[in-house]
């Protein structure tokens, strides 16, 4: 099904300054005690724990899957984590490792992550083959220099085609916005992911300097709340890159549900694309528990 | 008209930065006639948790530094003191000390600089050996810093206490959070200027004011301090601190004699571990005729 580009002059602008103040205030709550017990944990499942690294083998995504499901063995009772987010070549040996009836879904980067510098043919290959292979959840990355250059079209088209390719599994759109240059871009290009048929819209891939803030994410999250009140459609929000924080992290929380609602606090709608936030939320849960400032040697790596 | 006087409000030292204390609590000690001393930051124990975070990302450069450079760094401190002793001298008589006694414990700190610095590139060759042992084997024992200090300077010592404590723990490539005397902290705030200033980087050594019953056990149960010291604790509060230091066998090191006044490299092993090391070698006597 061919689904025709909406007009793209109609997107709306951004109050940058208005974004600012209203980001900076969700920084100013204090969580503390009972609520930050039951922050922390959902924080946990809404985890995608990620391993993106030109040294990845196939026993650290076995280690990592393992890590997924047991994040710290020695706290009881801890929920896994919500996906492990891993390259296509990687998904068979996180299906083996997983199994077939596991909590844990299964992310890969596709399109060619995180450039995306590649031909339509191959980008659908190479999500055809890592859902075939047993992905979950499919993130893909936009062309930002198509987008840049206002062929909106295009980069309309392409993730349409992508979420045709993905099949059954969930497609996260990655922005990339430290290469968007500005919230309007950023806006426009949540606009465009969302009509094109995505999923999930996702900030960054993690590996420029510029990540996830929270005033791009408030952005994306308003864009996402538009959608919701025109069509009923919801749409879900993963900030990736530099949230390596607990406390960062409940700060998100608290925009999500102040922006979108507590329907959107489950890791069906909400997510955290992170390689060490799980570590630094297990410190904060281990000294919430046993009274004692933890450290980091006494917490797996993967 | 007379001039209405300034209280200055004393930071502390985090990371080579001077924040307030994040709890917004203040503390005004009396000085010599029950004059007020400033307005002194209560840190609490958040400020000890960053403190941790700053000595332990800057130990790894500082423990890999040349030990010659560490001490040419100490011997800078020693200079940025003995430029600045006026203020120090100053400070010490606010907090009740007589001019002479001012002048020479700042002229004991100043010291204290110097034999340590001395010590950086030295105590390695002295107390390291190679060691006899039954076999084919070249043993050999050398110190590696033990990590990351807390320590709490002396109460009745505001300055050459309070380098007494930390000078041997950094010459060995430690880096360390020290508690000031309470009663006595302008000098402790002031060093903390003089540290800034002389090449040391931030976060090597990082120094809060408060109170010590607060923060003890703070400082003896977190899990990523790795030695803790002191001079002058309660028998009690000793013993609350190797009951707590099992969490993670942090190494309690109690002084029994004064930092203020002890010049000796004991301090600066104290806060070392021994690494020894067995590498296989050949003897050439018992080799024969083969060399």
């Amino acid at each position: 099904m061919k689904i025709s580009p909406p007009d793209f002059s109609k997107f709306p602008p951004v109050d940058q300054v208005g974004i600012a103040e209203r980001a900076a205030r969700f920084q100013t709550r204090s969580i503390k005690t009972d609520a930050k017990h039951s922050g922390l944990r959902t924080v946990l499942k809404m985890i995608d724990l990620t391993t993106l690294e030109g040294a990845d083998t196939p026993n650290k995504v076995r280690q990592l899957c393992y890590k997924a499901g047991h994040l710290h063995d020695s706290i009881p009772n801890l929920p896994p984590t919500a996906a492990v987010c891993v390259y296509p070549p990687f998904v068979k040996v996180a299906r083996e490792a997983l199994g077939d009836s596991s909590p844990v879904k299964i992310a890969a980067v596709s399109t060619y992550f995180p450039s995306g510098q590649s031909t339509r043919k191959q980008k659908l290959e190479e999500t055809r083959r890592a859902v075939g292979d047993g992905a979950d959840e499919i993130d893909m990355v936009i062309s930002r220099g198509k987008f840049l250059s206002g062929e909106y079209d295009f980069v309309f088209d392409e993730i349409a085609a992508v979420k045709e390719a993905c099949g059954d599994a969930r497609l996260k759109v990655i922005l990339e916005t430290g290469e968007l240059a500005t919230l309007d871009n950023v806006r426009r290009a949540s606009d465009i992911a969302i009509l094109a048929g995505a999923d999930f819209i996702k900030t960054s891939t993690g590996k420029i300097a510029s990540a996830a803030t929270i005033p791009i994410t408030l952005v994306m999250l308003l864009a996402i709340r538009d959608h919701f009140f025109k069509t009923g459609r919801m749409i879900g929000m993963k900030p990736a890159g530099g949230i390596s924080k607990a406390k960062l992290a409940l700060h998100y929380l608290v925009m999500v549900k102040e922006t979108l609602g507590p329907e959107w606090l489950t890791n069906e709608w909400f997510r955290f694309g992170a390689s060490s936030l799980a570590n630094d939320v297990l410190m904060q849960i281990a000294k919430l528990e046993d009274g004692r400032y933890q450290a980091a040697p006494y917490f797996s790596k993967d | 008209m007379s001039r209405l006087e300034i209280l200055k409000t004393y930071k502390i030292y985090i990371g080579g930065k001077f924040p307030r204390t994040e709890s917004g609590r203040y503390y005004v000690p009396e000085g010599k006639g029950g004059k007020p001393l400033g307005n002194i930051c209560q840190s609490s124990r958040k400020d000890f948790r960053n403190a941790v975070v700053a000595a332990r990302s800057a130990l790894g450069g500082w423990a890999t530094r040349a030990a010659f450079n560490r001490s040419q760094i100490l011997y800078r401190i020693g200079e940025m003191l003995e430029g600045r002793s006026a203020q120090f001298e100053a400070e010490l008589q606010q907090q009740g000390s007589s001019a002479s006694a001012a002048t020479k414990e700042v002229q004991a700190a100043i010291d204290l600089c110097i034999y340590y610095a001395g010590w950086c590139d030295k105590y390695q060759q002295v107390f390291s050996s190679v060691n006899p042992v039954s076999s084919s084997h070249f043993n050999f024992s050398i110190y590696e810093p033990v990590g990351v200090v807390a320590a709490i300077a002396p109460e009745k010592s505001s300055v050459a206490g309070l380098l007494g404590t930390v000078l041997p723990t950094i010459a060995g490539g430690n880096s360390c959070v020290v508690l000031a005397s309470e009663s006595k902290p302008l000098c402790a705030v002031t060093l903390a200027e003089v540290l800034a200033t002389s090449d040391l980087p931030g976060g090597v050594v990082n120094l809060l004011t408060g109170n010590r019953e607060e923060l003890l056990p703070w400082m003896i149960g977190h899990m990523d301090v790795n030695s803790f010291v002191a001079s002058d604790l309660t028998d009690e509060q000793v013993a609350n601190a190797k009951a707590a230091s099992i969490s993670n066998l942090k190494r309690i090191v109690i002084s029994k004699n004064d930092p203020a006044k002890e010049e000796s490299p004991y301090p600066i092993l104290a806060t070392q571990e021994v690494k020894t090391t067995w590498h296989p070698i050949e003897s050439s006597i018992a080799g024969g005729g083969k060399y």
